[in-house]
C-alpha cells in the first residue's frame, strides 16, 4: 500500500539532538530513516549502524585494473607492438614500466572512489522528497533533520508523529512525496 | 576522535578559528563572498589585471603558432630555456595544495580546514599553467596526442623508458586526480549554494553541480570515506609527482643534473615554493574579505613554519648538491658547479642562494613570522628564488656542458617573459574567478571545528 506522504521529518537545534533522537528511534524498532546534517557527524553513523560500506573496495578494484592497465600496455607495446632494440638490452624491461604502472593504478583508484562515491550515494539524484520541506533548506547550514520514511513497517502517520514529539525537537513535518 | 582524551589537542583545537562563530555565521560569511551582487574594487582590480596579462599570454601563444619556438631565445644548446622552467616552477607551487589537502587530512591536522579549498585550487590552476608550456615546447602543439599511446596508422608508439613519458602520464595523472579531489570536497558546499541563492538560475546551476547532495548520513558516511581514500591516493602521488619531473633531469648524463638526489631536494624545493604561494594568496584575500578570523593568524604562522622547515631542506640540498660535485672527483660535475658560482650565471646563482636561504632565515623570529606584511614579502623572495633555481639548474647545466666547442650563454628574448609573466595572468584570471563563483574556504570542514559541533553525552 503506497503511503500518502514519504515520511516524517523532525528538525533538531543541536548536533546533541538529532543524535540522541536517531538513537531513540532505532531502539523503538524503525529502520527506514535518515538523518540529515551541514556537515559530518561521527556519533550519528554509529546511531545508524552505517559503519561500512563498499567504497573501499571499489577503490581497490580500480586501483588493480589500472595497474594492469598501465603494466600490460607497457608490455604489449615495447614487447610486441613495437619492439625497439636498445644495445640488446631485455624487450620486457619492467623497472622502466614503474612509473607509469603506479600513475594508472593512482589515476582508475581516483576515478572509482568518485564514481564510486556518487553510485553509493544514489547520486546525481535530480529529485528527491524531502526538499519538498520548506525548512531543509537550512540542512545545508545549521539545523539537523531526522526523517522516518513511511515505507518502515512500523510506520504509523499519527502514532509516529506523536512519538518524534516525545523526542523534543523544534517542529515535525510531513514529508510530501 | 571524538573521545580521544588528549588535552593538548583539545586546548589547541580551540584557537584554529576565532571564537564567537555559529553553524549560521560561518557559513553566510562564506557563502556571502559568491552570493553577493556586489564585487569588490580589489577583485576588480586583481581580475582585470589577469585579463589583461592572459591577452599578452594568447598574444604570445599566437605568434608561437605562427612563427615558431624561435620566437623563444632557445638555442642550441640551450634548448629547454624558460619553457621548462617555468614548467618545473608552476608544477612545484601546484604541490603545496596537494600536501595541505592530502597529507595533512591524513595526519588529522584541523587547522588546515580553512585553507585546503583555495589550496586546491592553487594546485590545479598552477597544475593547467605548467602544462602550457611543455605543450607550447613541443613545437607544433596541436599534435599533443602523439604523446600518449594510442592505436595509430604510423605504426610508432611512445618510448615508455623515456622519463619524459614518465612526466606525461605523472601531470596529467596529478591534474585529474587533483580535480576529482577538488570535486568531491565541494559537493556538499555546492548544495549549500543551492540552498542559499536566491536567483533562480544561480540556484539552478549550483543544484546542477551539486548532483543532489543533500546531507544525509548515508552521504556523509561514503563522503568521508571518500575523502580519506583520495587522500591517501594524492600523497604518494604528489611524491611521485616532483619526483617524475626530477628524473627529466637525472636520467640524463648532461653535468649537474645528474644525481640521485634530486627526487627529495625537488619535492621539498615544490613544497617550499607551494606555501608560499599559499601564503601570497591568503595574506591579501582574508584583509579583503574580512576572513581574519577563519584564515587566523595561526594558519599563517603554521605555514610560514613549514616553509622554514622545507627552504632548511632545500638549503641543505644545494649544501649537499656542492659538496657531492667536490667530492665525487668528476671533473665535469665540479665545473658545472664551478661555472654556476662563478661564471658567467654567477648573479643568478647568489640571487637564489639570498633569496632562497639567507632571506627567509628571518622566519626563524616570531615576531617575522606572525606579521602578515613580512610574511607576504618573504613568500614573494621565496617564489622568485625557486623560479631562480630552477632557471640556474636548467640553463646553466646545458649552457655549459662537456664540450667546450659547443658552449653558449642563452639571452631571454621578450617573448620568453611574455609567455611567463601571461601564465601568471592566465592563474589569477582562473583564481579570482574561483574567488568570485565557488567557496574560498570548505564551509562544512570548518563547521566541524567549532566547538558547537561536538556531540555531547556518552558515546556509543
Amino acid at each position: 500500500m503506497r503511503q500518502p506522504v514519504h515520511g516524517l521529518m523532525a528538525e533538531f537545534e543541536t548536533p546533541t539532538g538529532l543524535v540522541q533522537a536517531a538513537r531513540a528511534v532505532r531502539e523503538k524498532g524503525y529502520r527506514k530513516l535518515d538523518a540529515y546534517s551541514p556537515f559530518p557527524i561521527e556519533d550519528l553513523s554509529a546511531a545508524l549502524h552505517l559503519h561500512k560500506n563498499k567504497l573501499p573496495l571499489i577503490v581497490l578494484i580500480g586501483g588493480v585494473c589500472g595497474l594492469l592497465t598501465g603494466y600490460l600496455m607497457q608490455y604489449y607495446i615495447t614487447v610486441w607492438y613495437f619492439p625497439i632494440n636498445v644495445g640488446g638490452r631485455p624487450l620486457h624491461s619492467w623497472p622502466a614500466y614503474i612509473v607509469i604502472s603506479f600513475e594508472m593504478t593512482i589515476l582508475f583508484a581516483a576515478f572509482a572512489a568518485t564514481f564510486g562515491l556518487l553510485a553509493l550515494c544514489g547520486l546525481p539524484m535530480p529529485y528527491h522528497p524531502v526538499f519538498n520541506v520548506p525548512r531543509f533548506a537550512l540542512a545545508s547550514r545549521n539545523r539537523f533533520f531526522l526523517c522516518i520514511e513511511s515505507t518502515d513497517p512500523l510506520f504509523d502517520l499519527k502514532a509516529t508523529t506523536a512519538f518524534l514529539q516525545t523526542l523534543e525537537p523544534k517542529e515535525v513535518t510531513e514529508v510530501a512525496h | 576522535m571524538p573521545d580521544n582524551p588528549n588535552v593538548v589537542e583539545q586546548e589547541r583545537l580551540q584557537d584554529v578559528i576565532a571564537p564567537g562563530y555559529t553553524f549560521g555565521t560561518v557559513t553566510d560569511q562564506i557563502a556571502a563572498v559568491v552570493l553577493t551582487r556586489r564585487t569588490p574594487l580589489f577583485w576588480m582590480a586583481c581580475f582585470g589585471l589577469g585579463v589583461a596579462l592572459l591577452l599578452l599570454f594568447l598574444w604570445s601563444v599566437a605568434l608561437i603558432l605562427a612563427k615558431g619556438v624561435g620566437v623563444w631565445g632557445i638555442r642550441t644548446p640551450v634548448m629547454w630555456g624558460f619553457a621548462i622552467t617555468n614548467f618545473v616552477w608552476w608544477i612545484g607551487i601546484g604541490h603545496a595544495g596537494t600536501l595541505i589537502s592530502a597529507i595533512l587530512l591524513l595526519l588529522n591536522q584541523k587547522w588546515r580546514n580553512s585553507i585546503n579549498r583555495f589550496a586546491e585550487a592553487m594546485t590545479l590552476f598552477a597544475v593547467a599553467c605548467a602544462g602550457m608550456f611543455p605543450l607550447l615546447h613541443l613545437g607544433r602543439p596541436w599534435l599533443f596526442y602523439w604523446l600518449f599511446p594510442y592505436p595509430n596508422a604510423m605504426g610508432v608508439q611512445p618510448q615508455f623508458r623515456s622519463p619524459l613519458v614518465w612526466d606525461v602520464f605523472a601531470v596529467s595523472t596529478y591534474g585529474t586526480v587533483s580535480l576529482l579531489f577538488w570535486y568531491v570536497g565541494l559537493m556538499p558546499d555546492l548544495a549549500t549554494l543551492r540552498d542559499r541563492a536566491r536567483n533562480p538560475i544561480v540556484r539552478y546551476l549550483y543544484g546542477v553541480m551539486a548532483m543532489g547532495w543533500r546531507g544525509s548520513a548515508r552521504h556523509w558516511s561514503v563522503h568521508e570515506t571518500a575523502s580519506l581514500l583520495l587522500a591517501g591516493l594524492a600523497t604518494p602521488l604528489v611524491l611521485s609527482v616532483h619526483t617524475v619531473v626530477s628524473f627529466d633531469f637525472t636520467i640524463a648524463i648532461v653535468p649537474g643534473w645528474h644525481s640521485t638526489f634530486f627526487p627529495p631536494y625537488f619535492v621539498a624545493g615544490a613544497i617550499y615554493s607551494g606555501f608560499a604561494m599559499v601564503l601570497a594568496l591568503a595574506i591579501p584575500l582574508r584583509a579583503v574579505y574580512g576572513l581574519q578570523g577563519l584564515i587566523t593568524d595561526r594558519h599563517l604562522e603554521n605555514s610560514g613554519k613549514l616553509m622554514l622547515a622545507t627552504g632548511e631542506i632545500v638549503a641543505y640540498a644545494y649544501f649537499m648538491e656542492t659538496f657531492t660535485a667536490w667530492y665525487s672527483g668528476d671533473v665535469f660535475e665540479q665545473a658545472a658547479f664551478w661555472h654556476r658560482m662563478f661564471g658567467p650565471y654567477a648573479i643568478t646563482y647568489w640571487a637564489l642562494i639570498t633569496c632562497n636561504i639567507i632571506l627567509p632565515q628571518a622566519l626563524w623570529f616570531k615576531k617575522i613570522r606572525s606579521n602578515p606584511v613580512t610574511l607576504f614579502l618573504i613568500s614573494i623572495i621565496v617564489l622568485v628564488g625557486m623560479w631562480l633555481e630552477r632557471y640556474v639548474i636548467i640553463v646553466t647545466s646545458l649552457a655549459q656542458d662537456f664540450l667546450t666547442s659547443s658552449w653558449d650563454m642563452f639571452h631571454a628574448t621578450r617573448w620568453d617573459w611574455a609567455t611567463y609573466i601571461g601564465t601568471i595572468g592566465l592563474f589569477m584570471f582562473l583564481f579570482f574567478l574561483f574567488i568570485r563563483l565557488l567557496p574560498m574556504i570548505s564551509i562544512f570542514e570548518v563547521r566541524t571545528l567549532l566547538p558547537q559541533a561536538k556531540v555531547a553525552g556518552e558515546k556509543s
